[in-house]
This record gives structure tokens, sequence and C-alpha cells, in this order.
């Protein structure tokens, strides 16, 4: 299996979109915009890892996949729209950067994965290199998401394509356990549950999502 | 033998095991001592056959994960094992001398085990049990230091030490591991020597075993915690802690810097330790000028005496990297010999201040005074150990310190310029700390047991007996004989020098009746000068008998004072000298740069009738550092960290982003290397 091969291919191409999507998810300013597009990359996480159990025969994969969906795709992301319909943030915008600069730090995350995992992993597959690559590139898109927005959902979704980031790896590698990839979806429904409780006591209590709007209420206790 | 002496570490460990039993009733507590001083006893008879015999190794059956741990005994610390014994044996003796009743475990259980990591270090043969045997003895001495935690100057004594005593175990840790780094058989001595380090590796290892042995030896600057924890301690382990562990500490520093090292160091390793030796001699010697605490006066003159060693050790290390063998004997003789002499006079003295302790209720010496009456035979014994201190022939201390002096004397022979010139001052900032610490120890038996009693305790002091006094007998006798045959006991350390040096001829010309530096050099025949002595000092008595009708006792000259009223039956204390007074020349002369001494007068203001106060004193530069700058930084340091406590959430998550990327750059770096 390797370039030019259709399986090599595919799977560079839905991995490949992933990270656009993380790309996506950076400079997007509208809050449904962004639970949109990390719903999109949920129902591409889903493929890929379909396409990878398709290739490698591994029927775990097709639960994985399945789970992705289920949970990225559909059940987050529509939970996310109720409550952003319940704070009436259809129309809330979150600064993030510009899009250039955000454009110009992607890219130069992207490389920096790219320095890191190839001479790391000199003597692997090729498909196994160039989809660690992509998977790093995709955590460190997620984290750079965390830091530069303010709203709560959308640091929620950055920490949350970032875990996609690790699926993506997870999958492309042949052997990797099934319950290691349930463990990992069920710290994510885990992670949305309590976000979600968290947003919805932050929203009741301030009225916004705004993460600075804590920081003047530090170290206020019972 | 090397297998009694194993055996001797795991009767250590039983009876430590045994101790917190035993301390309930008073003959569980003798049973203790007893047996820590026939242990000691045969620590010291294994440092002799060590001497006299060839080495010995044996590999433990147990041990670290990469190797068993091994024991050996070689001439070198045999050396050092005689003088742990000899100083075991005479502190046990005193603590079963003046064992009461049931004592508090938590002074008898360090004890043994004490004894045992001093033992444990120097029959060590690899660098994990040397480096298990060192933080023992730091720990269990720590445990001692502390023991009277009541009192707040104790605690932070033992603070002081514990922080010290880290730094040090730290040091060492690397020193040994960077010194295995080199090899690929593990931390034993054999495969370190195999490999000895070269470049920078090198001078690490110097810096660090400087700072690991130096920080337990008590070198300048690493001194400070000494004054302070050593006279803390129960006397006889102030005696065990000054006379053998401080030897121990050295013990380490000698094997590192002339055995694991190997022979081709260069000159200026030697260079550092004599100017080390030197500060810590001065700096020393002066302070045991001016203190007016008995025991941290004898703690701060083993600074004095661990700088003369010190300063013998760097210069045999400057000789054999010159390729002078026999001068390089000389002065690894002068050191090893004044490392056996300075552990059993300071034994004696600290014992005797422990005496005083007991006797009379304090350590100050302006609260003592007078004791030659109430305490004749500590007196007699003490004037031994002092009068060996002030390196007066025929004792001990005077033979070592000739043939240091001698050694310091014969170093122009090494080409180089600068160290000519350095070694010329070395030679007269030795000279000026021997006679400095003769002063001292003037004043320490003058202000003691001279004069009359400075305070009613000291009037109504009590003498010693049974085993106590054997204890102090002991030792002043090693004492005397010691002094009176150093040349045999070079014949005994000539394989110690061997190992040390390298050096085979001219060790021969240097045993015997006379002690000879070189053909044709100068010479020391202790007997023949004590003959002498002996000789005029009789004639002297003779004559003045036979001149003098009578004895008479009359009262002590009071310095032209009137007679003090009845109501003072020991005369007016302020005609008698005090600790500060007779410091005060010396503290005028030399405190103010190296001490920094200072005088103020308060003067009450006009037409007051209130007294005018003089204020004298002096503090340790070092220990300022440590009290003044030193935690400083520490605060602003725990200021800075504390400000990341008030980064908003976005922040901190940056702060996890920025170090995961500045790993994953640190990964890059490593690969593209």
């Amino acid at each position: 299996m390797s370039f030019g091969q259709l399986p090599y291919d595919l799977a560079h191409l839905l991995g490949g979109a992933v990270l656009l999507l993380s790309f996506v998810l950076l400079y997007q300013r509208r809050i449904a915009a962004v639970i949109n597009a990390f719903a999109t990359q949920g129902a591409l996480l889903a493929l890929a890892a379909a396409w990878q159990g398709y290739v490698q025969g591994a029927a775990g994969l097709y639960v994985t996949a399945a789970i992705a969906f289920g949970a990225k795709a559909v059940l987050i992301p529509f939970a996310l729209h109720r409550l952003v319909r319940r704070f009436n943030l259809q129309r809330g915008v979150d600064p993030a950067l510009g899009i250039g600069v955000s454009m110009i730090a992607g890219v130069a995350l992207a490389g920096f994965a790219m320095l890191v995992v190839l001479p790391a992993t000199a003597g692997q597959r090729a498909l196994a290199r160039e989809d660690l690559a992509l998977a790093l590139s995709v955590v460190l898109l997620g984290g750079l998401m965390m830091i530069t927005r303010r709203n709560l959902i959308s640091q929620v979704i950055g920490l949350l394509s970032l875990e996609n980031g690790l699926i993506l790896a997870a999958v492309g590698v042949a052997g990797m356990p099934l319950v290691m990839e349930l463990s990992t979806a069920a710290l994510v429904l885990m992670l949305a549950v309590i976000a979600g409780v968290f947003a919805l006591q932050m929203g009741e209590s301030f009225q916004s999502l705004d993460t600075e709007s804590l920081d003047t209420h530090r170290g206020e206790g019972e | 033998m090397l297998i009694a002496l194993a055996l001797a570490l795991v009767v250590l460990a039983i009876l430590s095991l045994a101790a917190p039993l035993l301390a309930w009733a008073a003959l569980g507590v003798r049973v203790v001592y007893a047996g820590a001083a026939l242990v000691s006893l045969v620590f010291a008879a294994g440092g002799f056959v060590g001497l006299v015999s060839a080495p010995e190794a044996l590999a433990l059956p147990f041990g670290p994960p990469w190797g068993a741990m091994r024991l050996a005994l070689d001439p070198l610390s045999a050396w050092f094992l005689l003088i742990l014994g000899l100083c075991g044996v005479a502190a046990s003796a005193f603590a079963f001398g003046h064992v009461k009743g049931p004592e508090a475990p938590r002074r008898l259980v360090p004890y043994p085990l004490f004894l045992a990591g001093m033992a444990l270090t120097l029959l060590a043969a690899d660098g994990f049990t040397l480096v298990l045997g060192f933080e023992l003895m730091s720990f269990a001495s720590w445990v001692l230091v502390a023991h009277e935690h009541e009192q707040a100057e104790n605690r932070r004594a033992a603070r002081l030490y514990l922080g010290f005593a880290a730094l040090g175990g730290a040091a060492l840790i690397l020193c040994f591991g960077w010194l295995a780094a080199g090899t690929s058989a593990g931390a034993g001595f054999a495969a370190l020597r195999a490999a000895p380090p070269d470049g920078l590796r090198a001078l690490a290892i110097l810096l660090l075993v400087v700072i690991g042995a130096g920080s337990k030896a008590g070198l300048v600057p690493l001194h400070v915690w000494l004054p302070l924890a050593h006279p803390a301690a129960p006397s006889h382990v102030s005696a065990l802690m000054s006379a053998a562990m401080t030897k121990v500490a050295l013990y380490v520093l000698a094997r590192v810097v002339f055995d694991l090292a190997g022979p081709a160091q260069p000159l200026f390793w030697g260079a550092v330790l004599m100017a080390l030796g030197v500060a810590s001699a001065i700096m020393g010697a002066l302070r045991a000028a001016l203190e007016e605490d008995t025991k941290t006066l004898l703690a701060c003159s083993t600074i004095e005496n661990i700088g003369l060693i010190t300063l013998g050790l760097g210069l045999a290390l400057a000789f054999r990297a010159a390729d002078l063998g026999a001068l390089s004997a000389v002065a690894a003789g002068a050191a090893l010999l004044h490392a056996l002499n300075h552990a059993m006079f300071k034994t004696l003295l600290f014992l005797g201040a422990g005496e005083v302790l007991h006797g009379a209720a304090s350590r100050r010496m302006d609260r003592l005074g007078g004791l030659i009456h109430a305490m004749p035979w500590t007196a007699g014994l003490v004037l031994v150990g002092a009068a060996a201190a002030a390196a007066l022939p025929p004792l001990s201390g005077f033979a070592s310190e000739w043939l240091l002096l001698q050694a310091l004397i014969a170093a122009w022979r090494v080409g180089d310029l600068a160290f000519q010139i350095g070694a010329a001052a070395a030679t007269a900032l030795a000279a000026l700390a021997v006679a400095l610490a003769a002063a001292a120890m003037l004043r320490f038996y003058g202000l003691v047991f001279l004069g009359r009693p400075r305070s009613p305790r000291a009037a109504g002091a009590t003498e010693l007996s049974g085993a106590a006094r054997a204890a102090l007998i002991f030792p002043a006798t090693l004492t005397v004989i010691f002094g009176l045959t150093p040349g045999y006991l070079l014949e005994l350390a000539a394989p110690a020098l061997r190992l040390l040096t390298g050096a085979g001829a001219g060790l021969s010309a240097l045993g015997g009746v006379t002690v000879t530096v070189s053909e044709g050099g100068a010479g020391y025949a202790p007997m023949i000068i004590f003959a002498v002595l002996l000789l005029m000092g009789g004639a002297a008595v003779w004559f003045a008998r036979r001149q003098a009708p009578g004895i008479l006792h009359g009262p002590a000259w009071d310095c032209g004072f009137i007679a003090p009223p009845h109501h003072l039956p020991f005369g007016d204390p302020t005609t008698q000298v005090s600790a500060a007074g007779m410091a005060q020349p010396l503290r005028r002369m030399l405190g103010k740069t190296l001490l920094a001494a200072r005088e103020q007068v308060e003067m009450p203001p006009p037409g007051s009738i209130a007294p005018a106060h003089l204020q004298a004193g002096f503090h340790d530069p070092v220990l300022v550092l440590i009290a003044g700058p030193l935690p400083r930084a520490r605060d602003r340091l725990a200021a800075l960290a504390e400000r990341l406590r008030d980064f908003s959430l976005r922040q901190c998550l940056g702060l996890g982003f920025a170090v995961l990327l500045g790993l994953m750059a640190l990964l890059i770096w490593l690969e593209r290397r």
C-alpha cells in the first residue's frame, strides 16, 4: 500500500479533509457555523475510520466509526445547537484571530508537526507517517483554537477537535485495540456532558458564555 | 578480616534495631554503648590489619539492579578505619560512663547507625555503596544533632545541617554518576579507575566532589553549619562528628581526586585544594580564637585542622602532578598523620568539654574558670589535648604540622611560577593559622581551667570517674604516644601513601626514630626532644625547689585590685578577664576584615546616670550570605511562581500549549543532531 494505490490515496484524502476542517474551525467566527464545521469534521472522521476498517479488515474500526458519527457528527452538535438557541447566540460572534493570522499560525503548526513526526517515524510505512503527521497537526490546531477563542462553546469544540486528532492517529495504526478507542469515545462523551453542565451553570449565572468573565470571579467560594 | 568487618556492620544494625527496647533500662543503654565500643575496637583492629596485609575485596550477595554492592579494604580505607575505630572506642566508652538511666530512643537508635554509616563509607568499593554509607552517616548524625529540638537554636542548627547534608549528598550522587558515565561496567571502583575522566568532565567531577565532601568536612565556604551543629549534638557525638565524620568526608575527597580520577590530572587540582585548605585553616583558627562557647570553639578548631589536612592533600596532589613522588609522599604523609593526630586530640578535647558541661553545667566560658581545682583529672588530660592542638612539641600535633610546613617550604621545586608564589603565600598563612590555633587553645584552657571560678556552679563542679575517665585517658595516652612515634606511624601508613602518590621511593627516608623530609634535609627526633625537655624541666624544678624555702599557698594575685567584699567569696567577677575581653586584640586586628567584627559604644545622654554600653561582636560572612540573599532570592522566585496563579483561563491553556511546543522543538533539535 503506497502512493498511487486506492487505499492509501483515499485514506490520505480523508485525513487531509479532517485537517482542512480544522483550519475552517480556526477562523470561523459565527458560533453556529463553528458547530456545523465541527459536525462535518466528525462525519469525515467517521468516514476515515470506516475506510480504515475496510482496508485493514478490522471490524472494531466500524464500531469506532459508528461512535464517532453518532457522537461527534450528530449528538454533540445537536446539543450544542440547543445551548446556542437557549442563550440566543444564533447570531453570536466569537472573535477569533484574523483569517490571515490564523492561516499563517495554522500552517506553521502543521509544518512543525511534520518536522516532529517525519524524522521520528523514519522507516515506518508511508501511510502511518502521513497519518501521524496529519493527526498531530489536527491536535495542535485544536490546541491553538482553545487558546485563541473566548466563548465557552468554541473552546469546548477546540478540545473536541483536538480529540478528533487523537482518534485519527489511532485508527491509522493497525492493531490498536478496540478498548482504547472505546475509552477515548467514552471520555469525549464525559467531556461533552461536563462542558454542557458547566455552560448551563455559567450561562445562568453570568448571562454569557464568555470565559473571560470568569476571571474576575476568582477565589469566590461558598 | 573484611568479613569480620562486614559482620561488625551487621552487629551495629542489630544494636540499632534493638535500641528502642534497650533504651528502657540503664542496663540496655549500657549494652548498646558497650557493643558500639567493642565494634569500634574491631574497626581499629581491621584498620591495622588492612595496613599491614594485602588488600581484600568482597562482593555482597545483594545490591542495586546494575550490580552487587562491593566492599573492599585497601590501605587508604584502612588508615581512616583505624581513625574511626579509635575515636569510636573513646566516644562509646564516654557515653557508657555517663549512662544514668533510661535514655530517649531518639538519642540511642541513631548512634550505632552513625558508626555503621561511617564504616560503610570507608569500606565501600563502588559508588552506590559509598553514597549509601555517606547518606546514612549524614542522616543519623542529623537526628543526633536535633536531639534537643526543644531549643530554637538547636532546631536552626539541625535545619542548616540538613540543608548542607542534602547539598553534599546531591553533589556526591552526581559526582559518582558522572564518573560512572565513562564506563559500561557499573560504578565499581575498579571500573571507574579504568576510565579516568578528562577535560570538562574532570573539572565537573572535581567541583562536585569538593562540594560533596567539602560540605561535610567543613571546608570554607561550606563550613557554616559546623560550628552550630557539632556543639548541638551530645558530647560523645560531637567528638565523633568532629574527629571521625570530617575525616570520612576527607577520605571520600582523597579517594576521588587521588585514586578514581586517575594519576594524570593537572597541577591546578592541587592548587584548588590548597586554596580551600588555607582559607579554612585561617577562618577556623580565627573563629576559634574568638568564640565564647567551649564546644563551638572546638568545632571551629576542627575547621582549622581540616583546612591543614586539605592543604596537605592538595600539596601532595600538586607534587604528584609535577612528578615529584618523594615530596608528594611527604605532603600526603603529613595530611594522613595530621588526620590521625587531630582525630585523637579532638576526641579528647570534645569529651573533656562534655565532662566540663556535665560537671560545671555550662558550655559558656564566661561561666567557667578555675576548674583545675575541682576537676584535676579532666584538667590534666585536657591540657594534653590542648597542648597537642596548639602544636607544642613533643606532642602529636607538632609532628604532623611540622611535616606539613616542611613540605610547603619545599613547594618551590614545582616549576610553575604562579604555583611557587601561591605556595609561599600558603606557607605564611598556614603558619599564621597554626599560631592562631595555639592562641585559641591557650585562651580555651586558661578561661576554663585556670583563674578563679566565674560562677558558683563552676566552683562546685564535680570530677569524672569510671569509664568516662578511661575514655579521656585513652585518647590522651595515644596523643602522647603518637607524638613520640611519628616515624613509625609513617611507616605504618606507607602502603596508603603509595596508593595516594604512586611513589615507591622516598618513603623509607621518612620513617624511623628521626623523621626526615629528604636526605640531608631537616629532621625531627621527638624522643630526643622529649628527653631534653624532660631533663631541662626536671633541672628547673630541682633548682627552684632548692632555692625556695618550701611550698606556700597564697591567694591568687588579683591584678592589683582591692580585696573583694565578703559577699563575693569567689572574688569580684569584673577583675577576671572575660572570654570576649581575651579575644579583643585578635578581634580588632584580624576580625574586622575577615569576620566583619564590630564595636559600638552607646553613651548615655549628658546628665543621665544610665551606664554606657560597649557592644562588640562578629559574624561569619558566609552565614550572613545564607541568612540574607539566599532566602531573599528564594522568596523572589516564589513570588514569581505565585504570579502563575493569577493567569486567566486562556493564559493557562496557552502556557500548556507553549510547553508542548517547546518540548516538540527540543525533540526536533535532538533529532537533527
